[in-house]
């Protein structure tokens, strides 16, 4: 066994393809023990659909994701669901379950992986929420709370099982910046404490650069740059520096039309000849 | 028919095969197997509550109706042959054997259907039930299992009521109408219904129960695309679940009248 093969997380060809359309061609990373790796890239490049496929949700076209050492594409069952106990997700809306108060949603899956008492599920809950600094909001329902604490339930809720692998799915996407900030703080803060191996699938740039200890960038289905933040950031590929920067003038085309315009619109007037 | 939409009905009826099964080992099965969970008591007892309880009103208002009708439609037919004292048989064995079961059924589509289909196809959208596979949490045993156990246990309970409340409606329209002493309809009903009928009847509204909460838990689950897409399912599961009950009630009967003889 070599070394790249005990990384928690190794992902190599991966391609998916809806409908013949690829959205990702042949990725390849990994991401060491204890590592923050982002995934950063337009809206639409395969971020959303890496991460589905990451947890299971989605099988992809062809290639293999590996993690903690299990071939994803060849679980089921209850192996799977031993792989997801190790694994978390903080879902981009929070996802937390709407009949459920905050403290309930936190102890399910302690209700239902462990043969704990409930009075030791409910230190356990008040430990999870004060991790994340919510702990009088125990009795609240999902709807009681913004944006921001949603997520950070959802980060609780995620931990409840103390994973070895997380992931998250555009943490800060929605919230205004000192709640992003505190989203950033308290992954970065999870990480160190925990050692937790992080995937962080984000556009948000000023996140991206505050919790990545690695980076890749997505074009096209395609990992175009990696590197640790300084790396990224002093990087002179114009498709870097227009995406860090924010530009709308560079290689990332503004029009995503896949037909050439001309021959759209002749086509068009053609159908229309051939109708008179 | 074209060959498509026959495969894809056939696909359709297969999925609901599948989750019957899936849910059906999660109550039955799981338990017993070592290291697993089965299904928790408490969701179901809730579940049982929403569908059961709280649809009793609505269900007995319904019946009550129907054995006014029921009365009132055969008052003619029974007057001119002069058996008047037959309301109560015929009230009895309508009500228990075949339009208790299936007025029900058509009632708790509309009730306890779309609300299931409606709650599931929102939890659907916002993630919810991606975030319970993602906890290794599986949606047939958590969501799916406790609403067919408590629909199997409590629309039967809520027919049978409901078939007393029918028959209520049904002794005072005879008493009322055709001059039919209670105490005579009761006798004629007692004379006219076998034990088989209302044993009969359970079974239907028992099949009915599963028929209406798996296609319900199908469409719900089945929900990929925001609020449209939840009124949708709402729409389909009371459509589909209709259809199927009285599919399910026609062959029953058809099945029961062949073995039986009545």
């Amino acid at each position: 066994m070599g070394s790249e093969d005990r990384k928690p997380i190794v992902v190599r060809d991966l391609v998916k393809r809806f409908s013949g359309v690829p959205v990702l061609d042949g990725l390849n990373f990994t991401v060491s023990r204890g590592e923050v790796l982002v995934v950063m890239g337009a809206s639409g490049c395969g971020k959303s659909t890496l991460l589905r496929m990451l947890i299971g949700a989605m099988p992809p076209t062809s290639g293999s994701i590996e993690i903690l050492g299990k071939d994803l594409a060849r679980l089921e069952g209850a192996d799977l669901d031993a792989l997801r106990m190790k694994t978390g997700i903080l879902f981009q809306s929070g996802a937390l379950f709407n009949s459920l108060t905050v403290g309930e949603n936190i102890a399910l899956p302690l209700r239902e992986h462990t043969r704990l008492s409930p009075e030791t599920i409910g230190i356990m809950v008040k430990m999870k929420l004060e991790m994340v600094g919510l702990r009088d909001f125990e009795h609240l329902m999902p709807a009681e709370l913004s944006g921001g604490m949603k997520k950070r339930v959802g980060l609780a809720r995620a931990m409840a099982l103390d994973p070895q692998v997380m992931f998250y799915d555009e943490p800060t996407a929605g919230l205004d910046p000192v709640a992003g900030g505190m989203i950033d703080e308290l992954m970065t803060d999870l990480n160190r404490k925990t050692g937790v191996t992080s995937i962080v699938v984000t556009h948000d740039m000023g996140s991206a650069f505050r919790i990545a200890h690695r980076m890749i960038l997505l074009f096209r289905g395609r990992a175009v740059a990696e590197g640790t933040p300084e790396e990224i950031r002093a990087s002179a590929d114009p498709l870097v520096r227009q995406f860090v920067g924010g530009l709308a003038d560079g290689p990332i085309p503004l029009r995503v039309s896949r037909k050439d315009y001309a021959e759209d619109l002749l086509g068009q007037a053609e159908r229309f000849e051939e109708r008179l | 028919m074209r060959p498509a939409a026959l495969l894809s009905g056939l696909r359709y009826l297969g999925g609901l095969g599948w989750l019957s099964a899936d849910a059906f080992e999660a109550v039955f099965l799981e338990p017993f197997r070592a290291g697993r969970r089965g299904v928790r008591a408490e969701p179901v007892f809730e579940q049982m509550a929403r569908v059961g309880y709280a649809s009793l009103g609505l269900v007995c208002l319904v019946q009550f109706f129907i054995g006014v009708v029921l009365a009132l439609q055969m008052a003619y037919i029974l007057k001119k042959f002069g058996v008047t004292e037959y309301v109560g048989t015929v009230v009895g064995l309508g009500m228990f054997r075949e339009l208790g079961p299936l007025m029900t059924g058509v009632v708790m589509a509309g009730y306890a259907g779309a609300a299931i289909s409606a709650e599931l196809g929102t939890m659907a959208v916002s993630e919810e039930i991606e975030a319970l596979r993602a906890l290794a949490i599986s949606p047939v045993r958590y969501l799916v299992a406790p609403r067919v156990l408590a629909a199997a246990v409590m629309i039967p309970c809520v027919t049978m009521v409901g078939d007393f409340s029918g028959v209520l409606g049904g002794l005072l329209t005879g008493w009322g109408a055709l001059g039919v002493a209670p105490g005579l309809f009761v006798r004629k009903l007692l004379d006219g219904l076998a034990v088989s009928d209302v044993l009969i009847g359970v079974f239907k509204s028992l099949v009915f129960a599963v028929l209406i909460s798996v296609i319900s838990c199908r469409e719900g689950l089945g929900v990929d695309s925001g609020a449209e897409g939840v009124g949708r399912a709402a729409t389909r599961s009371v459509v589909y679940s209709v259809v199927a009950i009285i599919a399910a009630d026609c062959f029953f009967t058809a099945l029961f009248h062949a073995l039986l003889g009545r």
